[in-house]
């Protein structure tokens, strides 16, 4: 039988680490992406689009993480579409980071008063010109704190891969619990690492919110 | 194609789960919230050492995904000798993480409630009890609790993990019936819409208690 030393252990783990945060980094830009799409076809105005929006946001807000990874990730394979653990939990980390950006940056732009855009129409400027001069820069600024804060949120998230079998930090975790039987201490050291992933976002987050607050 | 019907004989073992859900929100909930509000008291009106602590207390649950705290809690937690039942350790974790959250909410809504307003209740002979409650807890809660709602549903819909340590719950119902009869999708496609359905009626409800709870406002 193989001994694994508290080397061995912190070691795995750290490696481990790496596809927690190639997965986190997958996630979130996949996410942002779409929450770009679903921002824009919300702005349209369009009701039929905004429908679209709304349904969205209330399915993937409105149902667990978790039964979303288990729809990509065995659902899809029974109905006959060949998907990797990998590949299903991007999908699933994707549709759940936009249904909630998509709400935030709601917010951020609704914060601008609607004078604004009002403005914008009284001076002629076309509905492109709007957004890319008037509202982006503003709502850009607004909205950095709190989607910094939610990236905590998809690195977190990223946990439940463990469970249809993506290995990455907590899968290693119970793994390595399997081999060692000393989960306190594997744990500890899984919990300490995500920490250490999330708090500096955390922080960084709220000292840009505070930093926001100043300069209004 | 897809074949609901064969998910019909299964509809006690989702129902049963769906029950074991319920249970475990209404419970966590409660318990959730009391460990929150004794937090932010603490926090807002404690000495240093004790604000420290719940200050990290908050920042740790805040910072590690709650599957780790449940593995944590279910499996190392045995090793030093606390020895829990799933069906308790699930309740232990899902009441730690609501507390943090909580905790963080309600702090927001205690900061808002201005001095003068406390010294006024002061001044006009209300007692210490009648103060905490109807000048700062109720006005302070009424203020952060569509946050609070929104929190509730976050750890409803998280609790689906818990089927991981084989508590009976609506997801643990969803993989028995799906290893039974292999009809995956169908089976878990009905299990979110069990959920979302779980989520809108939570909400519903929250909302409703909220309305009774504050109506002092529409006397005014």
């Amino acid at each position: 039988m193989i001994q694994f030393s508290n080397y061995d252990i912190i070691s795995n783990l750290l490696f481990a680490t790496q596809w927690t945060i190639l997965l986190s980094l997958a996630a979130f830009i996949g996410g942002t992406s779409v929450a770009l799409l679903l921002t824009a076809m919300r702005l349209t105005r369009n009701p039929a689009m905004q429908t679209v929006v709304r349904i969205y946001v209330e399915l993937f807000q409105g149902t667990p993480l978790l039964m979303q990874m288990f729809l990509c990730f065995f659902g899809l394979s029974m109905l006959g579409y060949e998907i990797s653990a990998w590949s299903a939990a991007i999908l699933s980390l994707t549709c759940f980071t936009s249904a909630f950006l998509v709400e935030i940056w709601r917010g951020c732009i609704d914060t601008l008063p609607k004078g604004q855009w009002e403005a914008c129409r009284c001076l002629g400027l076309s509905f492109l010109q709007t957004l890319r001069h008037i509202i982006l820069p503003q709502a850009i600024r607004v909205a950095t704190a709190p989607t910094v804060g939610f990236s905590v949120q998809v690195i977190k998230g990223t946990a439940l891969a463990s469970v249809i079998g993506f290995v990455e930090l907590t899968k290693v975790g119970t793994m390595l619990n399997n081999a060692t039987f000393e989960p306190f201490k594997v744990f500890t050291l899984v919990a300490l690492i995500y920490f250490a992933l999330c708090y500096p976002l955390s922080l960084y987050s709220k000292h840009l919110e505070k930093k926001f607050n100043v300069s209004r | 194609m897809l074949y609901f019907s064969d998910l019909l004989q299964y509809s006690d073992t989702f129902l049963s789960g769906l029950r074991t859900t319920v249970e475990l929100t209404v419970l966590t909930t409660i318990l959730g919230v009391a460990l929150g509000t004794t937090c932010a008291a603490i926090r807002q009106y404690g000495n240093t050492v004790s604000q420290r602590v719940v200050a990290s207390y908050v920042e740790l649950i805040r910072n590690t995904p709650f599957i780790v705290q449940l593995f944590f809690i279910f499996f190392g937690l045995p090793a030093i000798g606390m020895k829990l039942s799933p069906w308790e350790a699930s309740i232990i974790a899902l009441t730690i993480n609501l507390g943090a959250y909580s905790t963080e909410i309600i702090r927001a809504g205690l900061g808002s409630i201005s001095k003068g307003q406390v010294e006024a209740a002061k001044v006009l002979g209300l007692t210490f009890r009648q103060t905490l409650f109807r000048i700062i807890f109720i006005p302070a809660f009424e203020k952060i609790y569509p946050a609070l709602v929104s929190q509730c549903i976050i750890v409803m819909l998280g609790s689906a993990v818990i089927s991981q340590i084989s508590v009976a719950d609506l997801t643990y119902a969803a993989n028995l019936v799906q290893s039974r009869n292999f009809r995956a999708f169908e089976s878990y496609l009905v299990t979110a819409l069990l959920y979302l359905g779980l989520s809108i009626i939570l909400r519903f409800v929250l909302d409703a208690i909220g309305k009774r709870l504050f109506a002092y406002r529409a006397i005014k």
